[in-house]
């Protein structure tokens, strides 16, 4: 067997059609809406802002905290309990840790950056582009960064590598797949973000890496013409 | 921002000379938005904004054995939240009460009404029945998330299509019949507040704080009440329910015209 | 060594890791980094170039407490012997005692007869420590408990734009609508007119001049514009 064609007729290096917007909250301090397919995803930035309880607080720098959920109706099938589960907590822990790096937070000692990633619908590859519409939010609160960051699954169908898996792909039966979750910072193009589930040999997994480095700058396109696009109109 | 009450007795007073801070009259809504389908794995969506006000609602469909007391029915479940993802003053965690009422409102507008023919959700009876689960999420709150929330509620209910059973009797959530919800009555929630000695609607946040009470009545479109909540510290005369009723009737009317 | 270069024109709207020169000629400065052979933005906002430095404008972002800063803030909470107070940034502010009002406080009084918590007031930042300790005072022309009025947050970084050079800007707002204005550095902005009506235009201009900051001859246009709703 081998995998041919993808379900939606894409390239294997494609990623879907994506769609970004910056300040679509308005009573936050930053939002974004990013979309890519069929997922969708929000971010909406508080902060910074103080911190409870007292013992959190660093006072080196402020904190980020991540707040990943995906709504009730965003899957297809079983409608999803609303709350904290184990996935959503060990989503929002990584991407914590694929932002943190970029974040310059000397400036707000004690302080917290809360942000908040909903997930309307979903079509595989939610924590990505949660990832990507964290990092517009946060730029678009006006907190310094030293560069964005962009996230993209790339993985393995069958014999083929293929960027930007959706659900149908990640649901191939004919073949292992592999799924694999990267993010990559705009400008110093380091990884910030590696997970993976299924089956590569190390050669496949470095030509993911350099699949998903492409794949991210341009995401990276998107996410600065969304912030851009905001005060351009104001301008 | 949080008023202490001295900035309330003066918006009270603005009130007064027939002046709301934004410049509207009383019976003004902002402009009202509803979209359809915007979350398409749901088998129903809608989005509705209101002002700056954003509140998302879906609609999940299930096959279930129905309850033991209802063994003829379907069954109907809404939950509402106020996300923090809405506002700086909602907390993450366990939802607040003021939560518990958003959804028992909008639930009550839908279910006690009996907006839904539950017992047409019955495939084998004490068997198989359609549960039907509505989710409203609040988006950004710019004040009078209540009237947002049960509208979208509604709309989300009748942009629902059935998804296809297959042979096996297990749902295809990837294919959408062309069957609609038997949707027998469509309420429609509008709050009236009183504040002061005046009644509006549509409040903005700041209003909504000044607020001494609040009716929000579901309306059919005979003017038929299906459902009222009354809120808000101050007790109510006839006369002050009697407007605020009226008000609400009327401004339902208008709503009803947006879907 | 290669030719130092600018990769952005001034004014220009950049986001942060977007590079904006090559090269060792070219300086870092506020919101910009320098990585190896090149600047770099590390904020959301406009670049301004002065000479051979590169700065950041930020468009967007919280306010941040910066000594001598008059900003209306909101009692949070009263202790036994200050006030802590809501600065619309990420850090409350300490009013004590001693310089809450000239008044004598007797030992043990009830602080909540002087400032209750959600009173807003109008003070002035002493003191930052590094670890954003603050301390304000209410001693000096203007420094006062807000009464009766409407409080409203616009964006802090334009404020400068809506007091104008010697309050020019937010005098022709007042003179027109013959209202009340105080506009704190943390963006906080209370307004009171006897006339509702007239609150709501001081509202509506403060909000046009937010939102139209950029624009170059601003006072002119603004002062226009509230002659002719005025006579509305």
């Amino acid at each position: 067997m081998s995998f041919k064609k993808r379900p939606d007729g894409r390239d294997f290096d494609d990623l879907r059609p994506m769609e970004a917007k910056a300040g679509v909250i308005k009573s936050a301090d930053g939002s974004a809406m990013f979309k890519i397919g069929k997922t969708v995803a929000f971010a909406t930035v508080r902060g910074p802002r103080e911190l409870f309880p007292r013992f959190l607080k660093n006072p080196k720098k402020g904190i980020l905290r991540i707040y990943y959920q995906m709504m009730p109706f965003s899957g297809v099938g079983d409608r999803i309990r609303p709350g904290p589960n184990r996935r959503a907590k060990e989503i929002s822990m990584v991407t914590e840790k694929s932002l943190s790096e970029v974040m310059l937070l000397e400036e707000f000692p004690n302080s917290v950056i809360d942000v908040f990633i909903d997930i309307p619908q979903a079509d595989a590859g939610t924590r990505c582009a949660g990832i990507s519409a964290a990092a517009i939010a946060l730029a678009d609160a006006g907190i310094p960064m030293k560069e964005l960051v962009a996230a993209v699954a790339v993985g393995r169908v069958d014999d083929k590598l293929v960027v930007d898996l959706d659900y149908a792909e990640e649901a191939y039966e004919d073949g292992p797949v592999a799924d694999v979750p990267i993010a990559v910072t705009s400008r110093s193009n380091k990884i910030s973000l590696l997970q993976m589930d299924g089956e590569v040999d190390k050669d496949q997994m470095m030509e993911l890496l350099k699949k998903a480095k492409i794949a991210c700058a341009k995401i990276n396109e998107v996410q600065k013409k969304a912030l851009k696009d905001k005060y351009e109109v104001q301008k | 921002m949080i008023l202490n009450q001295e900035m309330k007795q003066h918006i009270i007073d603005s009130l007064k000379k027939g002046v709301r801070f934004d410049g509207r009259k009383n019976d003004d809504f902002r402009e009202v938005n509803v979209e359809y389908d915007v979350a398409p794995s749901a088998e129903g969506s809608a989005r509705v904004t209101i002002g700056d006000t954003i509140v998302l609602a879906g609609v999940k469909l299930g096959l279930e054995k129905p309850y033991p007391d209802t063994p003829d029915s379907g069954m109907l479940m809404v939950n509402a939240e106020f996300m923090p993802m809405a506002s700086p003053e909602f907390e993450s965690g366990p939802p607040s009460i003021a939560s518990i009422e958003l959804a028992r409102v909008v639930d009550r507008g839908i279910r006690e009404s009996g907006a839904i023919d539950v017992k047409k959700l019955c495939i084998e009876a004490g068997e198989k029945a359609w549960s039907v689960g509505i989710d409203v999420i609040t988006i950004n709150d710019g004040g009078n998330l209540m009237d947002a929330a049960a509208l979208a509620a509604l709309a989300a209910l009748k942009a629902t299509k059935f998804p296809k059973v297959k042979k096996d009797g297990s749902i295809d959530y990837k294919e959408k019949t062309k069957d609609s919800l038997p949707l027998v009555k469509e309420p429609i929630s509008v709050t009236a507040h009183l504040i002061g000695d005046q009644i509006l609607v549509d409040p903005s946040v700041e209003e909504e704080q000044s607020s001494d009470a609040r009716i929000t009545a579901a309306a059919l479109d005979d003017k038929t009440i299906c459902a009222l909540q009354k809120g808000g510290e101050r007790a109510l005369s006839e006369e002050e329910i009697d407007q605020m009723l009226t008000l609400s009737l009327k401004k339902a009317a208008e709503l009803r015209k947006r879907l | 060594m290669t030719e130092s270069k600018l990769l952005i024109k001034d004014k220009q709207i950049v986001v942060p890791g977007e590079e904006l020169a090559q090269g060792m000629d070219y300086l870092p400065s506020t919101g910009s980094y320098r990585d190896a052979n090149s600047i770099v933005s590390q904020l959301l906002g406009l670049v301004r170039i002065d000479g051979k430095v590169i700065k950041i404008v930020p468009l967007t972002g919280q306010y941040m407490p910066k000594r001598n800063d008059v900003v209306v803030a909101q009692v949070s909470d009263v202790t036994y012997s200050a006030w802590s107070l809501k600065t619309f940034s990420p850090y409350q502010a300490m009013l004590s005692m001693k310089e809450a009002t000239s008044e004598y406080i007797e030992k043990g009084a009830d602080l909540t007869k002087f400032y209750g918590i959600g009173d807003y007031v109008v003070v002035k930042i002493t003191n930052v420590t590094s670890q954003k300790l603050i301390d304000v005072t209410m001693k000096g022309p203007g420094l006062r408990k807000l009464r009766k009025g409407r409080i409203i947050k616009v964006n802090s970084n334009k404020v400068p734009r809506i007091i104008g050079k010697q309050g020019s800007m937010v005098g022709i707002v007042k003179q027109h609508t013959l209202t009340q204005i105080t506009v704190g550095q943390n963006g906080i902005v209370w307004i009171y007119g006897e006339d509702p009506k007239m609150e709501n235009l001081a509202e509506t201009a403060i909000r046009k001049i937010e939102a139209e900051s950029h624009t170059d001859g601003l006072t002119g246009k603004i002062e226009e514009w509230l002659q002719t709703e005025v006579k509305k």
